[in-house]
């Protein structure tokens, strides 16, 4: 190497950024060329210099405190919902509680079949997910953050299918607890409506066929596929959520 | 519907776990860049307000670096359109042709007001000299993560920082011997 192209290759070496052939050569180098080794030390103290006295400017406090603010305020801004009296929130949210529990107590009276049980603790849970804030857990439209997620929190791996492509963009997915276990809730999106499948083993391992049913203004289908009950819940038009759920089953 | 009530609490309670704590890098390219605290402060705001807009397409670990990019970009384009001269003086070379008076780094240090004369030099630096001098030193990146930051090949970063250290080296030698 000559002195130039050492020059060349000295603030590589100063920065620690040279491959160690490199490194080693202009090492032997800077040993016996006094010119070059010169140059080396003055940068070498120059860089020490600039670290040392050099200002590093931090961020003033108020600063800090701006932009948290406009971020929080950003957030509250693109809420397009506008925001509900909190009361009037309570008193909707026990409205739907004294319904919940009269339906909890009708099956007893009138001997609902276990469908309609499960089906009513499927609107519940659509319901519940809308009403307090609370549709995802954890929120990826990729499958491959969304399955792991539930590695741990279940004691089954639900298929978990991206459907973006198909129209059905995988917005999250949350736990929610039905049928007495925890299950899975995987959230979809179809322009505004949310759909919930929900996914818990099946307790008989045959294949239920599929079934279409209506339940308060919502349109639910479930079937048992590959060892799984699958629901399905949406305020989505039928002909939509059929769709969909010839998506999942084909990709189940 | 409940995307609006949703996403937000959560996606801002991660962007100021993740975002928020490289404020003073981002502020410290912005002011070195800029040169007043003033434009410095609205340039960061403004990255910022970008990066928490941009902040779902961000997947990466390096999260300083995503910021600094965008800090960068925020500068490059307010530089466009309110200071467009810094953008071509940066590739006036010809004072690096005439290397009179051997730089002594003993004699600056040396001086009581090294520290303010550093400064100023650097301060004197064209822009793009600036940046990587500022990115490298003052926040000790990799010339990798300089590249991806300034838009430049890594082997640039190298020849970059060659140019901006000896260009400091003159403006340095210049101001001691003023002093002196």
């Amino acid at each position: 190497m000559t002195c130039t192209d050492i020059q060349a290759a000295i603030h590589g070496y100063l920065d620690g950024e040279l491959d160690a052939v490199r490194n080693l050569e202009v090492e032997q180098h800077l040993q016996h060329c006094a010119v070059c080794s010169q140059t080396y030390k003055a940068d070498q103290t120059l860089q020490g210099a600039i670290k040392t006295v050099s200002q590093y400017y931090r961020a003033p406090a108020d600063l800090r405190k701006r932009i948290q603010s406009s971020i929080r305020q950003g957030d509250k801004s693109e809420r397009v919902v506008p925001a509900m009296p909190w009361r009037w929130l309570a008193v909707a949210a026990s409205v739907v509680f004294v319904v919940i529990l009269a339906w909890a107590l009708v099956p007893s009276r009138y001997g609902l079949d276990a469908e309609q049980l499960v089906a009513q603790e499927v609107v519940s849970s659509h319901v519940r997910s809308l009403m307090v804030d609370h549709v995802a857990d954890v929120m990826s439209s990729d499958q491959h953050t969304v399955k792991p997620w539930f590695t741990g929190k279940l004691d089954f791996s639900p298929p978990v299918k991206n459907l973006t492509n198909e129209g059905f963009p995988l917005v999250g997915s949350r736990l929610d607890y039905l049928e007495n276990r925890a299950v899975a809730a995987l959230v979809y999106q179809r322009r505004n409506h949310v759909i919930n499948l929900i996914i818990w083993p099946s307790s008989h391992d045959t294949y239920v066929k599929t079934k279409a049913l209506a339940r308060q203004g919502y349109h639910l289908v479930h079937w048992s596929q590959a060892g799984m009950t699958y629901w399905v819940i949406s305020d989505l038009n039928d002909t939509e959520l059929q769709e969909f759920v010839r998506l999942v089953q084909a990709s189940s | 519907m409940w995307k609006e009530r949703n996403v937000p609490e959560q996606t801002v309670a991660r962007f100021e776990q993740v975002v928020l704590p490289h404020m003073d890098a981002a502020y410290n390219l912005a002011r070195w860049l800029t040169r007043n605290d003033h434009d410095a402060e609205d340039l960061v705001q403004e990255s910022y307000l970008r990066a928490f807009k941009f902040f779902g397409s961000f997947q990466g670990a390096n999260a300083r670096g995503w910021l600094l990019t965008i800090v960068r970009n925020t500068c490059y384009t307010w530089f466009r359109e309110n200071r467009p001269q810094e953008l071509t003086t940066s590739f006036d070379e010809n004072i690096h042709s005439t290397e009179a008076d051997p730089f002594d780094p003993e004699k600056l240090l040396l001086q009581s007001e090294s520290g303010q004369l550093i400064k100023q030099a650097m301060e004197e630096l064209p822009l793009e000299f600036r940046e990587v001098l500022t990115l490298r030193e003052l926040e000790g990146l990799s010339y990798k993560e300089i590249a991806v930051i300034a838009g430049i090949p890594p082997g640039t970063v190298m020849s970059r920082l060659a140019r901006a250290r000896s260009r400091l080296k003159q403006h340095l030698t210049k101001l001691v011997n003023k002093e002196c």
